[in-house]
């Protein structure tokens, strides 16, 4: 199974990439009231760790976080069966009347935010659900929009748009590789 | 495809370790589920289990209702009394009617050991062993193993010595596989009227002093002793039974280490546990009880959906993993 890749982001411009986003939720929320950000299992959860923290740089504001696993939320159980849970849910906090930033790694067909919300429901009522992600790579299958977006890519349907964090890969970068036998 | 443990879990036995490890793992976030307002997950949204019970059981019968409702399903409850087993009607017959009504899974109690097995070959939903006979009682291995896990960290190199009556107890023998698969020690002490003749070939140590597996294990699992077996001539006395076998505070506190203390309920208290061990600091009995739930829920997720039919229908929908 040859594969290529391509480095769309190297980690400098990940960072460069991250603070951009980090100014664009603040300015979205008009400053840092009321602001929480949700990280998704697993690699949102880093993304949104590193947003708070550009957050805390420039506005010197410790933002809430918390982290949604959103396997047991997923609609192709039936199809592809169980998966292995990867993380647990951590939301301390209450998010009734919050704006609650759903943070994610590469937004594609659309599924896992519509999880993410529906999760989000069974823990209350923000008053305003956001979507920040480090990159949207087209292909929705249901009407969801991100409000934050890192980079916009194009792949195809074959290829896969990866995300790397420090914390899990060694390194920060975002990578697309083709896979010839791809669909 | 079939689920990751198979189509039913009939027991620790046929599992490998990798697939015990699996069910622990599931369980752990799991357990967050019950800790939520909303304590409920869509996940088995639309699929019924019929929880088929031939025998009493309070904990494991509603411990296996909150997980089934926990993830949405929709679960049905069928006693022997006051149902068409009364009637005579045989078990698979019971089973296969309940199957007409187009059910995904049937967690079954039988009083018979292999009953759970009989029932998995004869029809195509998925079954679940909620304890048959004195053969295994799957899932409470599994909440013992993860009780144990949870307070250790490991079970690689554990010193568990399982307690009571172990030659009719199907606790003791899902344990006793779960725990060696898991690279523990097995211990059993019990009067040896109450251990099968052919313990050894079990692989575990047998104490006839409780003051010696107190010694040696880093845990007891305490089997309840069934009042009836005085009658049947077991033993002598149950207040013999406490004297010598039961475990007492003052006994715990020779051992050279604090011990943790494990009951699958429900207790005799003053037969086979005292009061003061049983509600004391190193008691995790009511963590049991907790891990169940827990446990179940894992296990009936990890049994769920995979339809590769369906699956290869909704093929180009996600292209990637757990993310997109």
């Amino acid at each position: 199974m040859a594969s290529t890749s391509d480095t769309v982001l190297d980690a400098r411009s990940v960072a460069r990439t991250l603070r951009r986003m980090a100014d664009e939720i603040v300015e979205l929320n008009e400053g840092t009231d009321n602001l929480i950000l949700v990280g998704i299992q697993r690699r949102g959860v880093q993304l949104a760790a590193r947003l708070a923290s550009g957050i805390q740089q420039r506005e010197n504001v410790e933002v809430p976080q918390g982290a949604l696993d959103i396997t047991l939320y997923r609609d192709d159980l039936q199809t592809v069966g169980p998966r292995p849970v990867v993380g647990p849910t951590h939301l301390p906090w209450s998010i009734d009347g919050k704006v609650v930033v759903i943070v994610d790694d590469v937004l594609y067909t659309g599924r896992t935010v519509r999880a993410a919300l529906d999760e989000l429901a069974d823990f209350g009522r923000p008053a305003r659900i956001a979507l920040a992600v480090l990159v949207d790579r087209g292909g929705r299958e249901l009407p969801i929009q991100p409000d934050v977006v890192g980079r916009t890519v194009e792949a195809q349907k074959g290829q896969r748009v990866d995300v790397l964090v420090e914390e899990l890969d060694g390194r920060d970068a975002v990578v697309i590789t083709a896979r010839e036998d791809g669909a | 495809m079939s689920s990751a443990l198979g189509k039913d879990l009939l027991g620790l036995e046929p599992l490998t370790a990798a697939q015990i490890k699996l069910v622990l793992d599931t369980a752990g976030p799991f357990k967050e589920i019950s800790e939520r307002a909303i304590k409920k997950v869509p996940t088995l949204r639309g699929s019924t289990i019929v929880n088929l019970f031939f025998e009493a059981s309070t904990r494991t019968r509603i411990s296996f209702e909150f997980a089934e409702k926990r993830l949405s399903a929709d679960p049905v409850n069928v006693a022997s009394s006051g149902s068409s087993v009364q009637k005579g009607e045989t078990l698979v017959d019971t089973a296969r009617n309940l199957e007409a009504m187009r059910i995904d899974m049937v967690v079954i109690r039988h009083g018979a050991s292999g009953a759970a097995q009989f029932l998995a070959d004869r029809i195509e939903s998925k079954v679940v062993n909620a304890g048959d006979g004195t053969h295994e009682h799957p899932t409470q291995g599994l909440l013992d193993l993860l009780t144990l896990r949870d307070h250790f960290g490991r079970l690689d190199g554990l010193r568990v010595c399982i307690c009571g009556d172990v030659l009719h107890s199907r606790v003791a023998r899902s344990n006793i596989w779960g725990l060696r698969k898991m690279g523990a020690e097995v211990g059993v002490c019990g009067p040896r009227s109450l251990l099968p003749n052919a313990i050894d070939a079990f692989g575990v140590t047998v104490f006839d002093h409780i003051e010696d597996a107190i010694q040696w294990a880093d845990a007891l699992n305490v089997l309840r002793l069934q009042l009836e077996r005085m009658q049947a001539g077991y033993i002598p006395s149950l207040r013999e039974y406490n004297r010598v076998f039961g475990v007492s505070r003052e006994r715990l506190e020779r051992a050279p280490k604090d011990i943790l203390i494990l009951h699958p309920g429900p207790m005799n208290r003053g037969v086979e546990i005292d009061s003061d061990v049983a509600d004391g600091p190193h008691s995790v009995i009511l963590d049991q009880v907790t891990n169940g739930v827990a446990v179940r829920m894992a296990v009936l997720y990890l049994l769920a959906g995979g339809r590769p039919d369906l699956a290869e229908a909704a093929k180009g929908g996600e292209g990637r993993g757990v993310g997109a």
